[in-house]
């Protein structure tokens, strides 16, 4: 695990549970028929029963007990006979009930965990709820609420759901939160319940962090902070935090259990409130919703329709296509990339090479399209086109990577983008030797340089024979033949 | 539950009405102080009950799984929603300045 060794030499550890909050990805919000969409017009998404106006009744979306089941199964959760939902009161304007409707004691989702690079990560619960509105603070200083003069409240994403992931404080490192977090995130994906977008809020963290002296087993007093809007806010967040505690508890000091919230752009934490401010919520069972009581038949159907989890694909995909736990990383980590390298070997291309150029040419053309591409959309075929064209000598390595390159991005198949751009390899060996004599002739100084020189001399001269002969034939030349026929030609 | 409740005290009144926010003055926090410990001393006696064989009631009825089915509905038109609104500015709720971050 890993430590951190503070000035005057002690050994430290963090301990950390982590509390991830996820947006479902549902066509409508939990408790009403709004939409639950990101980004539209403010206050167009809203109802009675989403702004709370009297005599308005919830109604739990059906789509979000199925999603919650699903997050049961990728993460071994029990799923209880039955759950509830509470009032969790409190008064603030991002809620317009002035309580949010949240699950309490009886969470749909108990005792799962999920196993991150070899180590089990204990996760004590999953529980829905609500989420609250967008306050934006005005009059102050860049958005800030603090010297704000009044806020502006949209409630578009009130009552869009959240699974609010609680893990085990089983974390020990501010890299393994943030490879946790990366786990949890390509899950969710996979099985189709969230977006995961840290970015854009529908994947939030907020991290629980203590420390300890290396060798002891006992829990610090423990800072939970907040405002963790990427895996490296959480990464840095928590080794600024664990420094901060480590600090203060080698001058002899003891930490306050307080909430904490991260600066971004300064880098550090700065206390938000102490427990002993700590609200007083007044849980209370919801009285208009029924207990959820997910039947055979659902638990079944969502059993029956997992997909492969993102930890077996990577297994499968580098027993399959023999490539690194590198490769297989990157190969899943850009929508429909894994899907478009398995397509083009489904189709016949060599898997090693397949995967390899879907993780380096796809990738790169997908930058080139911009942020949020993905490979869903290109074809496989012009794949297994580019390697077999390689393969048989037609194009070199660089030129099958110009030209795939040129398929990816709409100028046609790559048999005619070769003859377009009149780019095919001249892999004919009495050409290339043609080409070899008549550079040997106009270069006879260098060819002597060569054949005098000592082995660094040799080597400058070879490279520039090479080079000339390149030139000659406009790049195309087959570089292994051109090789080849230097050596057997140099005299 | 068969203990009796610790009486109830002027602090939790004033704890309790801070929560809802209310202000109170000292007379009425004398008055609710013994209507508020009347009424936890009746619900006192009913736990005095022997309800071992009694599920709890959450909800009164014998129902579970009320759902919705997830299709989409136009929300209610913005105009009209902020009209209710004490203040509103870009289409967006009003609201005086904030103590705070987020609970």
């Amino acid at each position: 695990m890993s430590v951190i060794t503070s000035a005057n030499g002690t050994q430290w550890e963090i301990v950390s549970g982590l509390e991830v909050h996820c947006e479902l990805a549902t066509n409508t919000k939990i408790f009403c028929s709004c939409a639950n969409r990101f980004g539209d017009e403010p206050n167009t998404n809203v109802c009675p029963v989403c702004l709370g106006l009297p005599g308005s009744l919830p109604v739990l979306n059906e789509k979000v007990v199925e999603y919650s089941l699903r997050v049961g199964e990728a993460f071994h959760f029990t799923v209880p006979a039955s759950s509830i939902f509470h009032r969790k009161n409190y008064f603030y304007p991002d809620m317009p009930k002035n309580f949010q409707t949240t699950q309490y004691d009886e969470p749909i989702c108990a005792d799962g965990w999920l196993e991150v690079d070899g180590t089990r990560i204990g996760i004590t619960r999953a529980h829905l709820e609500e989420d609250t509105g967008k306050s934006t603070h005005m009059g102050g200083d860049g958005g800030r609420i603090h010297g704000a003069s009044h806020s502006l409240v949209d409630y578009n994403r009130a009552g869009v759901p959240l699974l609010e992931i609680v893990s085990e404080p089983d974390i020990r490192s501010a890299e393994q939160a943030a490879a946790y977090v990366d786990e949890l995130r390509s899950t969710l994906k996979a099985i189709g319940v969230s977006d995961v977008k840290m970015e854009e809020g529908s994947l939030r963290v907020d991290a629980n962090v203590s420390v300890r002296p290396v060798g002891t087993d006992g829990f610090g007093t423990r800072c939970e902070i907040k405002n963790l809007n990427s895996l490296k806010s959480l990464r840095d967040a928590m080794d600024f935090e664990a420094m901060r505690q480590i600090e203060i508890l080698e001058d002899g000091g003891s930490i306050k259990q307080e909430t904490r919230l991260w600066n971004e752009n300064e880098g550090y934490t700065a206390s938000m409130r102490s427990k002993e401010e700590a609200y007083d919520y007044r849980y209370f069972p919801e009285p208009d919703l029924v207990p959820v009581a997910p039947s055979d038949e659902l638990r079944a159907h969502v059993r029956a329709t997992m997909p492969e989890l993102p930890a077996a694909r990577r297994d499968r995909l580098k027993a399959e296509l023999g490539i690194s736990e590198q490769d297989a990383r990157t190969l899943l980590s850009t929508d429909g990339l894994a899907d478009y390298a398995e397509a083009a070997v489904a189709l016949g291309a060599p898997p090693r090479d397949a995967a390899l150029w879907s993780t380096q040419d796809v990738s790169a053309h997908l930058n080139l399209v911009g942020r949020g591409a993905d490979a869903s959309g290109l074809d496989p075929s012009l794949l297994v086109e580019i390697l077999q064209l390689v393969a048989d000598g037609t194009v070199s390595r660089n030129q099958g990577k110009e030209v795939f390159a040129a398929a990816l991005a709409g100028e046609g198949r790559p048999g005619e983008i070769v003859v377009a751009r009149g780019i095919a390899q001249v892999s004919d060996t009495g050409a290339l030797a043609a080409v070899v004599d008549e550079v040997f002739a106009a270069n006879a100084d260098a060819v002597a340089q060569w054949q005098a020189g000592d082995d660094k001399m040799r080597k400058k001269k070879r490279g520039f024979l090479m080079g000339e002969a390149m030139k000659a034939l406009k790049g195309q030349g087959n570089p292994q033949l051109l090789n080849q026929l230097l050596d057997e030609r140099l005299p | 539950m068969t203990a009796s409740p610790a009486r109830l005290t002027r602090q939790d009144v004033e704890h309790v009405a801070k929560l809802a926010r209310l202000a109170l003055s000292d007379a009425e926090i004398d008055e609710f102080t013994g209507q508020l410990a009347g009424i936890l001393e009746h619900a006192a006696l009913v736990s005095a009950l022997d309800t071992s064989d009694v599920a709890p009631t959450s909800h009164p009825l014998p129902l579970v799984n009320v759902f919705r089915a997830d299709i989409a509905r136009p929300g209610a038109d913005r105009d009209e929603v902020l009209a209710n609104a004490p203040a509103a500015e870009s289409g967006r709720f009003r609201v005086p300045r904030i103590l705070g971050e987020a609970p």
